[in-house]
């Protein structure tokens, strides 16, 4: 332990396994995709966990992140006279960047956070043992619908906090501007492509969903089972998603070549 | 596992609104469509389009009508600007299309003057009369030249001097 080098290699070595194991684990969650149990009551229950109890913090940042983007592209576009291009830079940025980014950070935190814990406990009580006792596989019954309704949920919170920003920067330009509503929402219109930009932006919020929903799941399968390895995966669910949010994002804009 | 008729009905409400919130976002923001045919086709050839963009918007009066389908480069080394009207729009035949500019600096998008004949525009058809687009370095380029010009020839006036390109 006291040499350095042998600390470094042991860490590198042990990031290569995870990320191995994390490969292996994709695929077994793939393959019980395509297997018979559907689990469909439990990807409704978990739905509801992670989209619907999501829905307020979602719309209240999305509605404050479009709000201040209204503020802050007022005051400098209109020092060039182009208050009317308020709802082109609010739209913009929201639909390419701000929506598909911060909802994943959010929902990382918000939904990420507590899947890894519940699993991370369930790992901790030796829930997922008895379950392999039963010949019950636990990718199958726990992992697979909290994965999948992750990847379902955060297109759709994507989509709804774009929608709350765009309507707040709207009632910033509108009602504290006093901007012109038509040249607010026309500006918006003209700008935003289908292709380009709702395309990108959806293509996204599934990216982003798919990574958030395996590494939380991930994290809480492979933690210690003690009181504080469920707390360690809870922390590194969270950092983990957000890092590779924020890198995969550059990935994705790079090669989209927006 | 129990069946709960609330949280179903939340759910169900959740994907619908999301659905609906991104279906939105793609038809009336991001102008998407599922059949590109709907509405009326014009193209009309330019000499000069600026920095008019697809899906800028294209006018009568001040009222939108359509928008900017596609700009291209045509065989005669002229811009070719498509534009997607609204489907009910009876023009005339001899109807024009100016390039012009919101403010000094502002978004450039097209006018229409709807002229006076009886025929009205069909889809496909292209409109002959056109007028480029103003560029305002290329104005103020030619008024410096056209006024130095007309100073070192004796009382010359600037404006009636042809300007041309050295």
């Amino acid at each position: 332990m006291a040499n350095p080098i042998s600390e470094l290699g042991y860490k590198a070595l042990k990031f290569v396994q995870a990320l191995g194991n994390l490969a292996a684990f994709t695929a077994a969650v793939a393959w019980a995709i395509v297997r018979p149990p559907s689990r469909f009551g439990g990807f409704v229950r978990e739905l509801y966990k992670l989209g619907v109890l999501s829905l307020v913090i979602i719309c209240v940042s999305g509605l404050a992140v479009g709000m201040v983007l209204g503020l802050q592209g007022y005051h400098t576009l209109v020092r060039f006279g182009a208050q009317q291009s308020v709802g082109e830079l609010v739209g913009l940025s929201l639909i390419r960047e701000l929506g598909p980014v911060l909802t994943a950070l959010l929902v990382a935190g918000r939904a990420g956070s507590a899947t890894a814990a519940e699993i991370g406990t369930m790992v901790a009580t030796e829930q997922l043992n008895g379950l392999r006792m039963l010949s019950i596989d636990p990718i199958s019954l726990v992992v697979k619908p909290k994965a999948l309704a992750m990847l379902c949920s955060t297109p759709l919170l994507t989509g709804l906090f774009v929608l709350c920003g765009i309507y707040g920067g709207y009632v910033v330009d509108v009602g504290l501007m006093k901007g012109d509503p038509g040249s607010y929402m026309s500006g918006l219109r003209s700008a935003v492509d289908f292709h380009n930009d709702i395309e990108c932006c959806l293509l996204k919020a599934v990216i982003f969903g798919t990574l958030l929903g395996l590494i939380a799941t991930f994290r809480g399968y492979n933690s210690e089972p003690t009181s504080e390895g469920v707390s360690a995966a809870t922390t590194s669910s969270v950092v983990i998603s957000s890092v590779s949010v924020l890198l995969m994002d550059y990935v994705i804009t790079a090669l989209w070549g927006v | 596992m129990e069946r709960s008729s609330m949280r179903d009905f939340l759910v169900g409400l959740f994907m619908l609104a999301g659905i609906g919130g991104i279906v939105y976002l793609s038809v009336s923001i991001g102008g998407f469509s599922w059949h590109g045919s709907e509405g009326l086709h014009v193209s009309a050839a330019f000499d000069e389009t600026g920095s008019l963009t697809v899906r800028a918007p294209v006018v009568i009066g001040g009222v939108r009508v359509g928008e900017v389908s596609a700009i291209s480069l045509g065989n005669d080394f002229r811009a070719t600007v498509e534009m997607n009207l609204d489907p009910g729009l009876k023009l005339p035949t001899d109807t024009s299309a100016q390039i012009v500019t919101a403010g000094v600096l502002g978004d450039r998008y097209i006018e229409l003057q709807p002229g006076a004949e009886e025929k009205v525009l069909k889809s496909g058809d292209r409109i002959s009369m056109t007028q480029s687009a103003v560029i305002l370095e290329r104005l103020i380029g030619q008024l410096v030249y056209g006024v130095t010009k007309g100073d070192s020839k004796d009382n010359k006036p600037a404006t009636s001097e042809p300007a041309k390109m050295p």
